[in-house]
């Protein structure tokens, strides 16, 4: 496995009010890093760091071996998902039309898109929604939205995929089905992933690892041990429960 | 037919119905797939300030109007981009200190000023062969800027983050449309005036937006709703004793009203 992401005691402020501090994780290829923890942890500030979006204020943050300002470099090689609530839900475009603009780079201002329509069908295939290509996406449900909007992400043929919220508004059957495709792709192109979710229990079984932030890093490890934790209390700033105890112990709200 | 093409004023009206015919359903595309359309009715109320100036110093109220068109839309953008104040809010208190500033000049004024009330209320059959001139060089400057950059301004109407993410600059194609918008609010007040010409800005795309599944139909609708718009108000007040801006909006709106109900109506049919 090779180690993908290393951050370092990462601090990130915005406005002059630090919203992230003393962050340190590595995600390697072929696997799946789950960040948790409530609404406005800084679980998007810490994807757009990834990004390159926003500088550190302090620590240190490499991506592929790459860090400072050179970040934005490596943007075409990683696939990025936004939160959903950031577009327009009747936008009048084919699911075609969507996945090509995560094609779009620098290098194709003034230009064709050389391989566009090949490029295009390979990420829907990728998704299982190849025969969705001329549909308008407005048609679509919510969970094949998302599977189309995954496509986009994967377009460019990735190596590092960030996924922010990719399940809200999701029902329990379409989120099962998109984490399963999450693992297919990790497994079968050796992807690393970063997923991040306030939904403990759609992230928690998929996941090799996971991340527990809000503000500050609270626990960092394999799921098992994280959800044993009692840092993991602190962050949500709540009491867990156990639901189920088999091998693996697993909780939920209380 | 042909008696309309016998006067000079009908053929300058009818190629500026064509070039604003042309400019606006082009803009309004973008203005209505990027949520942009109370920065239109700002852009355009506080285009009066500008004309007020130039009218009080003696240049030309289309250039004074212009700057201040296209240095409000670009302030609205910057100003909002630095997080601190929404767009919506910005736009409001520049639509509001605009419109103030023209008033205050206005009230100073003494005597008749024709021009005003063309640039207040709109007169597309006093359209000078220098305002046609200017309308061309501004259509030419926004088709260009469309064409080579239709694909990423279309992205970031879907989706800015992802283009941000992408590496597009975001930044000046932003700024550069939100100029476009300045612009063509300038050389169409011309034809409808301050006070309608947002309706120009925004009805066009919004009624193509409801017929479309597909961008390249709505972009095709919105032409063809802009140019029936301009052309059919024009012919309509040359008939009736309606002013030529006023008709031009009513048909538009009629349009509007037209196909919400067709859709409405096919949407609902077993």
């Amino acid at each position: 496995m090779n180690e993908v992401i290393a951050a370092h005691n990462l601090a990130v402020a915005l406005g002059g009010k630090t919203v992230l501090e003393d962050i340190t994780f590595t995600a390697g290829s072929g696997e799946l890093t789950g960040v948790i923890g409530p609404n406005g942890a800084g679980k998007t500030t810490l994807l757009r760091a990834i990004l390159g979006l926003v500088p550190l204020q302090e620590g240190s943050l490499s991506v592929f071996g790459i860090s400072g300002r050179r970040l934005k470099d490596i943007r075409p090689r990683i696939g990025y998902m936004p939160q959903r609530q950031s577009f327009e839900r009747r936008f009048p475009l084919s699911s075609a039309d969507v996945v090509a603009t995560g094609l779009l780079s620098p290098q194709t201002i003034f230009r064709r898109i050389r391989g566009r329509e090949d490029q295009v069908r390979k990420a829907l295939r990728a998704v299982g929604m190849e025969g969705y290509y001329h549909r308008p996406f407005q048609g679509l449900s919510g969970g094949e939205q998302q599977r189309v909007l995954l496509a986009r992400a994967l377009s460019r043929r990735p190596k590092l995929l960030l996924l922010d919220e990719p399940n809200t508004g999701l029902d329990f059957p379409a989120q099962q089905s998109f984490v399963k495709l999450l693992r297919e792709l990790k497994d079968k192109e050796g992807l690393a992933i970063i997923l991040v979710s306030h939904d403990l229990a759609s992230i928690a079984p998929a996941a090799d690892k996971l991340l527990c932030i809000n503000r500050t890093m609270h626990i960092h490890g394999h799921p098992a041990e994280v959800l044993r934790s009692p840092y993991l209390d602190e962050a949500y700033r709540c009491q867990f429960d156990f639901l189920t105890t088999g091998g693996d112990s697993e909780r939920c709200w209380h | 037919m042909s008696e309309i093409l016998a006067y000079g004023f009908m053929q300058r009206a009818l190629l500026a119905a064509l070039l604003v015919g042309l400019l606006c359903p082009t803009i309004s595309f973008f203005v209505v797939l990027k949520r942009l359309s109370f920065l239109g009715a700002g852009i355009s109320h506080t285009a009066l300030g500008g004309i007020a100036i130039g009218l009080a110093s003696g240049v030309d109220p289309v250039l004074t109007g212009s700057i201040f068109a296209v240095g409000t839309a670009m302030s609205t953008g910057h100003i909002s981009r630095l997080g601190k104040i929404s767009e919506d809010t910005v736009i409001g208190i520049f639509y509001a200190s605009g419109m103030a500033l023209g008033i205050a000049l206005i009230s100073t004024f003494k005597g008749y000023y024709p021009e005003l009330f063309s640039l207040l209320f709109g007169n597309i059959l006093a359209v000078s062969s220098r305002h046609l001139q200017l309308m061309a060089v501004v259509l030419a400057v926004i088709l260009v800027f469309v064409l080579l950059f239709f694909k990423e301004l279309l992205a970031i109407c879907f989706d800015e983050e992802m283009a941000i993410a992408g590496g597009l600059p975001v930044g000046p194609l932003y700024m550069g449309l939100l100029a476009a918008i300045g612009l063509t609010v300038m050389v169409s007040i011309q034809l409808v005036g301050v006070v309608l010409v947002a309706a120009l800005l925004v009805i066009p795309g919004a009624t193509a937006y409801r017929l479309s599944s597909n961008y390249r139909s709505m972009f095709a609708f919105s032409l063809i709703i802009g140019l029936s718009g301009c052309f059919g108000g024009l012919f309509v007040s040359y008939f009736f004793p309606v002013p030529p801006g006023a008709a031009i909006v009513l048909i538009l709106a009629a349009i509007f009203a037209g196909a919400v109900a067709v859709k409405y109506y096919l949407e609902r049919r077993p």
